[in-house]
């Protein structure tokens, strides 16, 4: 029987010698992918027993860690919770992370996750060692104004300022509380997020940054911008009619309350742009065709993902439009789809001589010593053709003087305070059932604004929502400088 | 003495030494982990490393006295196993909560209890051939004892294994794996010339005839009944994988293991048809990331374990061992891959292997075919038992819930597995014994079992195997 038994011990060496090498392909090879695995709670304990930086606004912390008991260390904060929900994300045992909790994970914990080490001493807690303090450009009282003006309405509000990019205040409704979410009681963070997933508003969309919708007239910004390129100025003269005959098709297009924009003979750009009219910019657009007025779009970032810490939807130009749809996106309707933080940007680049800058809103970066040990470096947006410069300096203030002029005596009226420069733009996107209400401006060199007000109601206008919540951010914003 | 072994007393000091060593290391390990939770070191440290060393010393004094001439890496392998396994439930206890170390260490002392009666009452191996029948009936009573009422615990984790008697649970199963093996020894090797003359040629291969090949389907029909009945694949695997390997060891014919691949895949597939328990298994395995926080939950979390404990571990006492599911049983092995790593993991296999080769080895040199077809029997079961687990916990094979010998928590597992050491160590005992006897008559012939094994003048049969 000897052979059998050893051809049997053959078998079971080849059995163990499997073993072996699973074991080592397993511990070497997959080793660090199994134990960096999401689903693997030992990188939330090690995670969770550092204390995490804050995330400051002004002097106070609205993300912090607080030391509790039990098998995790620390617990996160959000002493302002749905006020900056959107900016600082959630930093969850079940859902992982989001936000700005996501985007700086590794200065908040000091190092990436992947490697911090398990030494003995670290799990011990002998070696304390505390993340970094993540300070960010927004402004509180900014903040605040945006959350207080749009009162409950959903919508979103980004101030941006225009030399920096540094944003000011990035706010959507309706918003949610991160508190919950970051509880360290898994049954608690999965009934706020079933609530959360459920709520038919969809709280936990940024509606700043990571939803387009239309445009309309905001977009005659960079109409105007693309004919003042073309060498027009804003004496240029137009036919004021109150219908466009749109080329090749029956539809046509309509001022908005069915009249003339001026006298009924002839309008100027500028003031076409003032009382916002949609006949001239049809025509306009049908005019400069649509590889002029995309070529000035992506140069101020259409079509281009803004940077930013946080992702950023892309803002859409759509390509190779017929005369029709071309004539409709002049006025920004049909496929042109912009975010809140892009139009911002915009109106920041026209505060700003034509020059894009890329926003930012982390400040600087502070070890727990409170050393600093980053700053931001604005810059540039250099990805849109142009690298960053929108339009020349001359168009540039003549845009400006446009939107000055459609605050003082235009369809922006309510955004103007008293004894401040404000300029800016007004837009009534028809879409979906009622208009979606936009303004878009500045005051001075100081702040630079975009409020969205998507489903505004029947008979909303961009300057009737939309510039006195602009107004007010701005005031803010000015108030602070 | 001149047997290259050496002398008796030779052979038993080095058992001895060996014994030391196993309880320095396991006493180390056990420092290790009390001061990984404090600075002082608790009683319970202490406790065990004392109940340790008294384990260690009765049950050598008990192969001193009964089996003086067996193998001494045996006993030192066993005990290492089970001192780290003391180390390790306690090491479980202290993240989950649980207090089964207390428990372990009294059935440690009670299965070396046993093993000690075992190794002195079971004077001559050969004579438990004769009660073949008896082992094979007890076997199959065992097996249903945890489906009577009254005495079975219920379904606990999905499998009906366990029975409560006397306010203790006990799993039969344990057991019945050891007395199934002394019955095929005993019927196999009444019955193997038999088994492998019988043949008819079909194509290349000698198959065996139909009524001969009734016991395997028997077999392969037993391991479906208990992955039915108790949903204990494991188990299954174990018994059917003993069996082929016994018949082929007892008939020396490949048609055997083929045709049991074959019953078994077969087997396989209509359990897999079946039953809705072994599809999410095969499923499970194939990909457990799909159902991470359901039914892949275990197997995720034993991957995780191994792949955090990468090549050194974290050390003892710094792992997670909660996360796992049934760490301090079933899943016990990637308790020592997180804390110990590769290296230690593998040290662990190795003292398995050394267990397995060792044992194989005592088969091969036993000096009759029922004490050579029983040691490979126990052998084999044995090192199907450490892959069964190690390989599902580590998804090389699907996972089925099994404990590792000597290391899991669990009484039955403790008691048998010391069963079926004494068993070996007698079995060496005899051999060792004979061989000297023989020395002294005859110059030494050297190593050959074979040689040996003529002398004592049982090969009857064995033409039918060369």
């Amino acid at each position: 029987m000897t052979p059998q038994i050893h051809r049997i011990s053959i078998a079971l060496l080849v059995l163990f010698g499997a073993l072996f090498v699973n074991l080592n392909v397993l511990a070497l090879i997959s080793g660090d992918d199994l134990a960096n695995h999401p689903a693997n709670r030992r990188v939330i304990v090690r995670e969770y027993a550092i204390e995490r930086g804050p995330l400051v606004v002004g002097e106070e912390a609205v993300a912090l860690s607080t030391p509790t008991e039990g098998e995790f260390r620390y617990r996160r904060e959000y002493p302002q919770g749905p006020l900056y929900a959107h900016l600082t994300g959630y930093y969850s045992l079940v859902l992982q992370r989001s936000g700005l909790e996501r985007a700086l994970n590794e200065e908040l914990t000091g190092r990436p996750t992947e490697v911090i080490a398990q030494n003995l001493g670290e799990l011990l807690g002998r070696s304390q060692r505390a993340g970094n303090a993540v300070e960010l450009t927004i402004d509180a009282r900014v903040q605040q104004a945006a959350h207080d003006a749009l009162d409950g309405r959903t919508g979103a509000v980004v101030a941006i300022e225009p030399s920096t990019g540094a944003v000011l205040a990035s706010y959507a409704n309706p918003t949610f509380d991160p508190d919950p979410l970051s509880s360290h009681d898994p049954r608690t963070i999965n009934e706020a997020w079933a609530r959360l997933q459920d709520d038919p508003d969809r709280p936990l969309l940024d509606r700043a940054t990571s939803e387009t919708y239309p445009p309309g007239s905001v977009f005659k910004i960079l109409v105007t911008a693309a004919a003042l390129e073309a060498g027009m100025d804003p004496d240029s003269m137009f036919a004021d009619e109150a219908v466009y005959d749109v080329p090749q098709t029956t539809a046509d297009i309509r001022n908005f309350g069915g009249g003339v924009c001026a006298d009924g003979n002839e309008i100027s750009l500028a003031d076409a742009f003032r009382v916002s009219c949609n006949t001239v910019y049809a025509e306009l657009g049908v005019q400069l065709g649509d590889e002029a007025l995309r070529a000035q779009a992506e140069r101020f970032g259409f079509n281009h993902q803004p940077p930013y810490e946080l992702s950023v939807a892309t803002s859409v130009f759509p390509g190779d439009l017929d005369t029709p749809s071309l004539a409709q996106s002049a006025i920004g309707q049909r496929d042109v789809r912009a975010t809140a933080m892009h139009f911002a940007l915009i109106a920041a680049a026209v505060a700003n001589g034509g020059e894009l800058t890329e926003a930012h809103v982390v400040d600087q970066v502070r070890d727990p010593d409170g050393q600093p040990i980053a700053r931001a470096q604005p810059g540039r947006w250099r990805d849109p053709p142009g690298s960053g410069t929108a339009v020349s300096p001359r168009t540039a203030a003549q845009l400006r003087q446009m939107m000055l002029d459609t605050v003082r005596s235009g369809t922006g009226t309510a955004a103007a305070i008293d004894g401040v420069e404000v300029g800016g733009k007004t837009g009534t996107a028809q879409d979906g059932e009622t208009p979606t209400a936009w303004f878009v401006g500045f005051a001075g060199d100081d702040v630079a604004v975009a409020v969205v007000v998507p489903d505004a109601g029947a008979g909303a206008t961009g300057g009737g929502v939309a510039a006195p919540i602009a107004r007010a951010v701005l005031r803010a914003g000015v108030e602070g400088r | 003495m001149t047997s290259p072994e050496g002398s008796s007393a030779a052979i038993r000091a080095r058992e001895a030494r060996l014994l030391a060593g196993a309880v320095v290391i396991t006493a180390t390990a056990s420092a290790i982990l009390g001061w990984s939770h404090s600075p002082q070191l608790p009683p319970t440290t202490v406790i065990t490393v004392m109940a340790l060393i008294v384990i260690a010393v009765v049950a050598h004094v008990a192969v001193r006295a009964a089996a003086p001439h067996a193998d001494p890496t045996l006993l030192p392998t066993v005990l290492l196993l089970n001192g780290l396994g003391l180390v390790l439930v306690r090491r479980v206890d202290l993240a989950t909560g649980s207090e089964l170390a207390a428990a372990q260490t009294v059935w440690t002392a009670v299965s070396v209890g046993v093993f000690c009666a075992a190794v002195l009452l079971v004077r001559r191996v050969r004579d438990l051939a004769r009660y073949q029948y008896t082992f094979g009936l007890l076997t199959l009573v065992l097996l249903v004892l945890p489906l009577v009422p009254g005495l079975t615990a219920g379904v606990i984790n999905g499998a009906q294994l366990w029975i409560d008697v006397f306010g203790m649970r006990f799993q039969p199963g344990e057991v019945a794996k050891l007395t199934m093996v002394v019955f095929l020894a005993g019927y196999l090797e009444r019955n193997r010339a038999l088994l492998a003359v019988a043949t008819q040629r079909v194509g290349p291969m000698l198959v065996p005839a139909a009524r001969h090949l009734a016991p395997v389907v028997l077999a392969a029909g037993m391991a479906l009944v208990i992955m039915a009945g108790l949903r204990d694949l494991g188990t299954a695997l174990l018994f059917f994988g003993a069996f082929i390997a016994l018949l082929y060891v007892a008939t020396g014919r490949l048609a055997y293991p083929a045709f049991g691949a074959a019953a078994f895949g077969l087997g396989a597939w209509l359990a897999y048809n079946l039953f809705g328990h072994v599809r999410v298994r095969v499923r499970i395995w194939l990909d457990p990331w799909a159902d991470i926080t359901g039914a892949g939950y275990q197997l995720a979390q034993s991957l995780f374990a191994v792949g955090t404990g990468g090549l050194t571990g974290t050390g003892l006492g710094f792992g997670r061992p909660q996360d796992v599911p049934f760490s301090a049983t079933d899943a016990i092995f990637v308790v020592i891959a997180e804390e110990l790593g590769l290296l230690g993991a593998t040290a662990v296999l190795l003292l398995f292997l050394v267990l397995v080769t060792r044992g194989l080895r005592i088969a091969v040199r036993a000096r009759d075919e029922f004490s050579t077809l029983l040691a490979v029997g126990l052998t084999v079961t044995f090192a199907i038992q450490v892959f069964v687990i190690v390989g599902g916990l580590t998804r090389l094979v699907p996972l089925t819930g099994i404990t590792l010998p000597f290391v899991s928590y669990g009484g039955s597992s403790l008691v048998a597995n010391y069963l079926l050491l004494a068993l070996l160590l007698r079995i060496s005992d005899e051999t060792r014994a004979a061989a000297v006897g023989a020395t002294s008559r005859r110059p030494a012939t050297g190593r050959g079992s074979m040689t040996r094994r003529r002398t004592t003048g049982s090969d009857d049969t064995t033409g039918v195997n060369r």
